[in-house]
């Protein structure tokens, strides 16, 4: 029991109640700047791709994927301020969820490019959730293994909640790759779209190198999230398309693609104009 | 001997005020599926009381985004305020995380009472994180209670159901999906 307790105990808390003692008395290897790093980017990809998500509320094809991809959102979000929080109380600076979110300027988000991506038509979007779903669960299904206690808790939560979305997309990849003819040439030209940005999710380096057990090799990632997208293509009869002429990367860097400042400045500009304002 | 018997009243004392705040927090309705209570939903987790009479209430979200755990929050400290226990922190805590098999045998009545098909089991279909999605193989219609029904959309009105509709009465319903 009180193992039990313990272990509930360690879970993540939320902003209105910070656990900086947790963060202090946790025995965690590698340096703090090390697990922010890596926190922030896990949450940026989460944020980022909540709001493009979003921004298909009243424009989906039906009624019922306007509140799909609004659920799917949503869960990224709910992610994303569990890691956020978590990487504001890691930082120790004093910043939480909301700061890390509305205050950061484009050079400082570490997110992939990927989830940046302008939404396109809906096969393209479906293109960029199926191959982020199957990366994401396949992140945080290691993940739950972590050394960090704080991150095995969000992913073993989180795991869960994108089993769900890869479902969708794979569904949906079928139907369309499977459907009419513009159906299926939509789906292709969606994953070529993408195609560029697909590497850079399972780029590993410093930062996930020196982080030992706390966090997931991304390049472990690449085989099994290939291996769920190949099926999906097999199944929809889509080809995986040529290997693109060049390759999209820098967002871990905080460089990112011209579109980052339009969907920042939208996201941001009315907690900025109004800080703190909520309905 | 005194220390001892001081202690153990004290001790005495904690639990009987332990299960009181538990009981009020306990009843606590949910504010997306208000027939039932967080723990028939199994959000509520520990509730604790120290010596010098502070409430510490730990809830957990069904899903990581589910807006309804601020109202919920608050609705605790308003309830363990109105029963004379205004010093109180309601703690979010994710692990282990929420399943649908949490839900109490009470609750799944209810649930089916009020119109809403319940989840079938979760257990072990994420036990090894390898499992596809839980498929709901025999949703009946909580009106008719046909097995004749389909899935109509996955995501539904929150993030925790999908929406059903029966081929035997026709009537659409939501269903809690398993988790």
């Amino acid at each position: 029991m009180s193992g039990d307790t313990t272990s509930e105990r360690s879970g993540w808390r939320s902003a209105a109640e910070p656990s900086v003692e947790r963060v202090r008395s946790g025995a965690r290897p590698g340096d703090v700047s090390g697990l922010v790093e890596y926190t922030l980017r896990l949450g940026d990809d989460a944020l980022i791709l909540s709001q493009r998500l979003g921004e298909w509320i009243t424009r989906a094809p039906q009624l019922e994927e306007d509140v799909a991809l609004a659920n799917i959102a949503l869960d990224l979000l709910g992610q994303a301020r569990s890691l956020l929080t978590y990487a504001g109380e890691a930082e120790g600076a004093g910043r939480d969820e909301d700061a890390l979110a509305y205050w950061r300027d484009e050079r400082d988000f570490r997110n992939v490019l990927l989830v940046e991506r302008p939404n396109g038509d809906f096969a393209e979007t479906m293109a960029r959730q199926l191959w982020f779903t199957s990366y994401q669960y396949e992140l945080y299904d290691r993940l739950r293994a972590s050394a960090d206690p704080t991150l095995a808790a969000v992913a073993a939560k989180a795991v869960k909640e994108v089993a769900y979305h890869r479902d969708h997309a794979a569904q949906w990849v079928l139907r369309l790759g499977d459907g009419t003819d513009e159906s299926r040439r939509r789906m292709q030209g969606g994953l070529a779209a993408v195609a560029p940005y697909v590497d850079e999710l399972f780029d590993p380096d410093g930062v996930t190198g020196g982080l030992g057990a706390v966090a997931v090799d991304p390049a472990a990632l690449r085989e099994p999230s290939e291996r769920h997208v190949d099926g999906v293509l097999d199944r929809a009869g889509l080809e995986r398309p040529p290997e693109p002429a060049h390759v999209a990367r820098g967002g871990r860097r905080g460089l990112h693609t011209e579109v980052m400042g339009y969907l920042l400045a939208e996201m941001q500009h009315l907690h900025r104009s109004h800080e703190g304002a909520s309905w | 001997m005194v220390t001892r018997g001081t202690t153990t009243a004290t001790a005495g004392t904690t639990r009987t005020a332990e299960e009181r705040a538990r009981r009020v927090a306990a009843d606590v309705p949910d504010p997306e599926l208000p027939m039932l209570t967080i723990d028939d939903l199994g959000i509520l987790r520990e509730v604790h009381v120290d010596g010098s009479g502070h409430v510490d209430v730990d809830i957990t979200p069904t899903y990581s985004g589910c807006p309804a755990l601020e109202a919920i929050r608050a609705d605790v400290l308003t309830r363990l305020d109105e029963h004379g226990m205004p010093d109180a922190t309601v703690h979010v805590v994710l692990s282990p995380p929420w399943t649908t098999d949490r839900i109490s045998a009470d609750g799944i009545e209810k649930l089916r009472r009020h119109g809403i098909a319940p989840p079938g089991p979760a257990g072990g279909a994420h036990g090894d994180g390898r499992a596809p999605v839980p498929l709901a193989l025999t949703v009946r219609c909580p009106r008719c209670g046909s097995p004749d029904t389909r899935e109509l959309a996955r995501f539904g009105s929150t993030a925790c159901k999908a929406l059903w509709v029966c081929g035997d009465c026709a009537e659409p319903f939501d269903h809690l999906k398993a988790l």
